[in-house]
């Protein structure tokens, strides 16, 4: 990869490792939506196990907005964000960052979450649990490269904050039904998420190119 | 003469839809299995029509805008306009849709809503284009068309998914009734009423989205004016 990438990455990477800002924000959220949702629901045995896989993909869900917002807002700061604009490399690269840093944020919510979820939901995983590693991963990068591509259009207008889950969430609507049809069903091993998979990998093919390719068109829109 | 064209075409178009109500209400016969219900096919399926119509003119709008913007700015101004209108007249289309499904449902399958491929296609599309509208109420300048014709571009990309996810996942609504299996198609006592609806109601909404048109290149018309006054003042 080239070097506009890595030094975007890197950047990101360290702002993060110095303030662990979008990192706590989201574990936190993600710990809260999960608490709110057990005391609504009380899970028990197997309704537990149905509704855990769902609970867990619209837990990471809302907490990854209020940090994709972030991920955009801090280069407003100084004019960086004009700055990078002008710089004479492909927005691309700069998009492509973005999401890898904000896809490692997500992930290692995810990953410290997990514990807790497992004892909250009394779960036993029934199905292959390695197939988990398959389907969080791939879920995650569709939420977080369509996320940081509509946060980048959001920052274009009036209220921001607000509009970025209004777009994001319809668009991701498919992706978020493919991975919580899979989570449950390896959770509660009753059925082949295959083809499930199968669908989040094609859409996540789909939308990181079209997302790579029209980046520059909302980057630079005037 | 544009505007006797216009009031003309108003009055077919109401006539028309007189017309289709009188054959869809006393003409075509009660429906063999479903009985009276089924009389809401003559308003939910022509809007669902149009409907998708129209959001398909909103992404070639888009896609215009997006190709032309540089080249033929006057040409992308036009594309604006179409995109905009199309999706806006398609969600209130969109809505009649979801109105007369749930009902018909009521009485077909005995339930409101059920999360079936089409059902749920639909919604979420009235959903991406309910958020492209208030994505160009939010954002504000000259980028908004940029941005409101990527997402669009979007929205679109996501409707093929979201049917083939929800058909994988679970499915209610009828095969098609036209050019669907053997077995489907109406009964010709049913088709001609049928037809009568589709075309009232298919004028009707062409009429909307031209109206709907013109007021937004009025509107795009009026803002350049600001624009260079704005200019002018300041030499």
């Amino acid at each position: 990869m080239t070097s506009a990438l890595w030094t975007h990455l890197v950047k990101d990477l360290r702002i993060e490792w110095r303030s662990k800002d979008a990192i706590n924000s989201m574990l936190f959220f993600a710990l809260l939506v999960v608490v709110l949702f057990s005391i609504s629901f009380d899970p028990r045995g197997d309704f537990a196990r149905d509704i855990a896989g769902g609970v867990l993909c619209v837990a990471t869900m809302f907490a990854s907005v209020s940090a994709l917002n972030q991920a955009w807002a801090r280069e407003i700061r100084h004019q960086v964000l004009d700055a990078q604009r002008m710089a004479p490399t492909p927005g691309a690269e700069l998009f492509l960052a973005k999401v890898l840093a904000n896809f490692l944020f997500v992930t290692i919510v995810q990953i410290a979450l997990a514990p807790v979820f497992l004892v909250i939901y009394n779960l036993r995983i029934q199905g292959n649990p390695w197939q988990l590693a398959l389907v969080l991963p791939l879920g995650t990068w569709a939420l977080v490269a369509n996320g940081t591509f509509f946060a980048a259009l959001a920052i274009r207008s009036r209220n921001r904050e607000l509009l970025l889950p209004l777009i994001l969430f319809p668009i991701f609507l498919p992706a978020l039904l493919a991975m919580v049809v899979a989570t449950k069903s390896i959770l509660t091993g009753e059925s082949d998420p295959s083809l499930w998979i199968k669908l989040l990998v094609g859409y996540d093919i789909i939308f990181t190119t079209v997302s790579l390719l029209l980046f520059d068109v909302i980057f630079h829109a005037e | 003469m544009k505007k006797l064209a216009i009031g003309l075409y108003a009055a077919i178009t109401v006539a028309l839809m007189i017309w289709g109500f009188y054959q869809a209400i006393y003409v075509a016969p009660t429906d063999a299995m479903q009985g009276e219900i089924f009389r809401i096919i003559f308003y939910h399926v022509p809007s669902a029509s149009v409907a998708f119509l129209f959001f398909a003119i909103s992404l070639l709008g888009s896609i215009g805008y997006l190709a032309y913007r540089h080249s033929h700015p006057e040409w992308a101004q036009v594309a604006d306009a179409w995109a905009l209108a199309g999706a806006e007249v398609g969600v209130v289309f969109c809505t009649v849709v979801l109105t007369t499904g749930p009902l018909w449902g009521r009485r077909a399958w005995g339930i409101w809503w059920t999360w079936d491929a089409r059902l749920t296609t639909t919604l979420v599309l009235w959903l991406i284009y309910v958020s492209y509208l208030l994505l160009r109420r939010f954002a504000a300048g000259p980028q908004v068309q940029t941005l409101a014709a990527v997402l669009g571009i979007f929205g679109a990309l996501d409707v093929p998914i979201v049917y083939m996810s929800n058909r994988w996942w679970r499915t209610q609504h009828p095969a098609p009734v036209f050019g669907g299996a053997e077995g489907s198609g109406m009964d010709k006592s049913m088709l001609g009423p049928f037809m009568w609806n589709m075309l009232a109601w298919m004028m009707w909404g062409v009429f909307i989205l031209i109206l709907r048109y013109n007021v937004e290149r009025k509107h795009q018309q009026y803002a350049t004016e600001e624009a260079e006054e704005a200019l002018a003042a300041n030499f």
